[in-house]
């Protein structure tokens, strides 16, 4: 988790450098659509619940990083998950999934579902 | 009155001399398979005896085959009309076989038949009673040898099978590859016909080799081709013991036709039936014992990372014992159920990365346990390689595996340099790796002991509060989430005495992580060779040992795996083996799916999906397949597919009550990836 934290702060940092050109406002629904598309689903679920498996536990519903930080993380990153160039995705994409993230419904504290306090 | 057989505790070898001179000017084929049974020992049995004396309630024993006629031959690929007249000149060579076999108290054997081994065959079903072992029929020999392997995991005794020496060993060696890798005996005898100049032509031909052993010889801990009855024995009982001494390996064992076609001679060498001696297993070395105890003892952060460390329920209570004298954090890898999931010093892998002593018990892969590869393109290809542990941390490795490995296959990994090892069986190493222990921690140490069991039962607790709520998200989504489907399923099992035979780890080891599991036999592991197609079958073999054990058995399947040997489905309903079967359908070779796409990423190309839903190729739909039909069709109970989470739980309480009946079920739930 820290290490994920620094390498949002320098993919928010590289934003900036680049720019931060201002982007439209993504559709949350052709979001959904390209994270099933292009694969996202497959490591991170298709709510972003992940799995400690394919995501080494990370979780992205409730994502807390700014668009331009997000684009720039998903084009550099160079560890377990795979950069993302925009021949691939597109910045358009990229900002209609950031909607859908950002769309989720926070999830139920599991205290208040049964199944998840049983002895 | 019960077939009498010979006793492995009262059989002997005589000093009977053998008559191989007085038979010098007969063939050295036929002298070998005309060799006179001696029951050695008071109360032993043989074949011979047997033969002279017939049970007086035993229907009389149909006469073993003679050679294959062409006609004989012909029928390999057809209807076989009545066999030969048998051989005249006593009990069949396989008869005696089956007396060795017995000796062995191999409980079962799941089988495909066939030609090569019809002499035992009929051997095993007639002159046996088709029992110890008892004929299972399976519809490939994969599944077989993978029943076997689960069966293994929970009896703690091995099964045998039997396969064709060309065609049926090579289904089988991706199993026995796996059982391998897992450290599990499987006794494999493999039916050839080594005469060149007699065997019958065509097929059986085709399916005869001079050497079928060498097709696994590199994955096997031993294997032979006996060229008499009496070597027949020594070799089976060589075999049951080399595979039952740390490390656990399958063995491999060629039978000729002619050997148990043969009748045994009145006259000729005794025979007699080895006694099966258990070997101990090996245990470390005194003075590296006492050396890994002083470092363990002396450390401010040892960390205990276990794989196939409780080869028994004591195993499971040895590895407490060593964790709390030293309040040390375990990391169970799960090779095997080495700790129990409830317990504070049970703790996540990433514990090591700040321990100063990493005690590694039978680890698969002690590389990865300290080291991190990221598959990144990176280093020319090679990925990111970099520690995951302190510099100067020291390493103590306990490993059975280093006693017995081989070149060609590369699954003793990647090589870690340690600290202090020991080539010898974790489990027997332990008794006395506790006392060195408890000798070597100093008293101004005890203190400190107990204050790092405090913070582990706290970084435990609020571990627990994190799963939880981490599992609660998509809690309502479809496909169905795998946590969710893990607790849908918990409430119908927690009070049963229940024993999950299927691998976890592809739904995000949600079991481990949510479930109570204390019991040694509260999971199995997995494949150990990752060969695909293990999961079912051995889930099918571990459901039949709990059977006799009167456990309920969860199978935990996915998809891909289910496809490779669906037969198994009918051997179960078959032999009335219940287990619930409760289908990861994420309809894909998901782990194929993410590697096409990293592939696609690292070329800058859009990974081609076709219709799919995943990279063309790797995804199992259009059309979906129907797993609930597909179970129906081969005798079992079932539902599915179900999409919605909410009627999960309905439909599992119908199936545990169906299983707890003796039926097997399966439940197809649509589920997310992982």
């Amino acid at each position: 988790m820290h290490r994920f934290v620094i390498r949002a702060a320098l993919a928010a940092v590289a934003a900036l450098a680049l720019g931060g050109a201002a982007l439209a406002a993504g559709s949350p629904d052709k979001g959904k659509a390209a994270f099933i598309k292009h694969g996202c689903f497959q490591c991170h679920g298709t709510v972003g619940q992940g799995s400690v498996v394919t995501s080494l536990g990370k979780v992205l519903y409730d994502t807390e990083l700014p668009l331009e930080a997000f684009i720039a993380f998903v084009r550099g990153t160079n560890r377990a998950m795979p950069p993302y160039s925009d021949k691939i995705l597109s910045d358009a994409d990229l900002t209609d999934i950031h909607a859908y993230l950002t769309s989720l419904p926070k999830p139920a504290d599991y205290k208040t579902i049964p199944l998840l306090n049983q002895p | 009155m019960a077939r009498r057989t010979s006793n492995p505790q009262t059989s002997q070898q005589t000093s009977q001399q053998s008559s191989f001179g007085a038979q010098s000017k007969v063939s050295r084929r036929k002298f070998l398979a005309s060799a006179a049974v001696a029951g050695a020992a008071a109360g032993a049995a043989s074949a011979a005896q047997a033969a002279t004396a017939p049970d007086p309630i035993a229907p009389a024993r149909p006469p073993s085959a003679t050679r294959p006629s062409a006609m004989v031959a012909a029928a390999e690929v057809g209807n076989p009309n009545a066999l030969p007249a048998a051989a005249k000149n006593g009990a069949a060579g396989s008869d005696f076989m089956v007396d060795v076999i017995k000796s062995l108290d191999i409980k079962y054997l799941p089988c495909n038949p066939a030609s090569s081994f019809r002499a035992i065959h009929e051997s095993l079903i007639n002159y046996g009673g088709n029992k110890q072992p008892e004929f299972l029929t399976c519809t490939h020999e994969e599944a077989a040898v993978a029943m076997c392997h689960g069966y293994f995991k929970i009896a703690g005794k091995p099964l045998m099978t039997l396969v064709h020496g060309t065609v049926g060993l090579q289904h089988a060696t991706m199993a026995i590859y796996n059982a391998w890798c897992d450290r599990v005996p499987v006794i494999v005898l493999g039916g050839t016909d080594l005469d060149a100049a007699h065997r019958p032509p065509g097929v059986p031909t085709i399916h005869s080799a001079i050497d079928i052993n060498a097709l696994v010889r590199d994955f096997t801990k031993w294997d032979d081709q006996p060229t008499s009855l009496q070597h027949f024995a020594q070799s089976m009982v060589r075999a049951y013991r080399f595979a039952m001494t740390p490390p656990y390996e399958p063995v491999a064992i060629a039978l000729d036709a002619e050997l148990q076609e043969s009748a045994i001679r009145a006259e000729g060498e005794k025979l007699y039936i080895p006694r099966y001696i258990a070997s101990g297993p090996p245990a470390g070395d005194p003075n590296a014992v006492r050396e890994a105890a002083r470092l363990l003892a002396n450390a401010e952060r040892p960390v205990i990372v276990a794989d196939r460390a409780a080869r028994t329920a004591n195993g499971m209570k040895l590895l407490v014992e060593l964790a709390e004298l030293l309040q040390a954090p375990v990391v169970d890898q799960g090779g095997r159920m080495n700790f129990p999931n409830t317990h504070h010093l049970r703790r996540a892998p990433t514990v090591i990365r700040q321990a100063d002593v990493v005690l590694g018990l039978e680890l698969t892969d002690f590389w990865a346990t300290v080291n991190g590869q990221i598959d990144n393109g990176e280093n020319d290809g090679h990925g990111i390689q970099e520690s995951r542990i302190k510099p100067g941390a020291k390493l103590i490795s306990i490993n059975s595996v280093e006693l017995h490995t081989k070149a060609n296959y590369q699954d003793f990994q990647r090589f870690q340099v340690v600290d202090v090892g020991m080539a010898a069986d974790a489990e027997a190493t332990l008794p006395s790796l506790i006392e060195a222990v408890r000798a070597a921690i100093p008293n101004d140490r005890k203190a400190g002991i107990e204050k790092r069991g405090e913070a582990s039962r706290k970084a435990k607790e609020e571990a627990r509060t994190r799963t939880l709520q981490v599992a609660a998200i998509g809690w309502d989504a479809t496909p169905i989430s795998t946590a969710r489907l893990c607790m849908e399923i918990w409430p119908h099992i927690k009070d049963l005495d229940w024993s999950m035979v299927g691998s976890e780890r592809q739904m995000s080891s949600w079991p481990s992580r949510l479930w109570k599991m204390e019991k040694h036999y509260s999971h199995i592991g997995g494949p150990g060779g990752y060969g695909v197609g293990y999961n079912s079958p051995a889930a099918v073999g571990a459901a039949l040992a709990n059977r006799d054990l009167g456990r309920f058995s969860l199978n935990l399947q996915t998809d891909g795996d289910m496809m490779y040997v669906p037969g198994v489905l009918w051997t179960a309903a078959r032999h009335q083996i219940p287990m619930l079967t409760v289908m990861h359908n994420n309809r894909g070779y998901h782990q194929e799916t993410m590697h096409v796409q990293r592939m696609s990423n690292r070329r800058d190309r859009v990974a081609y999906n076709g219709k799919d839903l995943g990279a063309l190729g790797t995804r199992i739909e259009n059309p979906d397949i129907d797993y609930a039909a597909l179970a129906k069709s081969m005798g079992w109970w079932s539902a599915g597919p179900i999409t919605d989470p909410k009627d999960v739980g309905p439909i599992i309480k119908k199936a545990v009550e169906v299983v707890k009946s003796g039926q097997p079920a399966l439940v197809d739930t649509v589920t997310q990836p992982r």
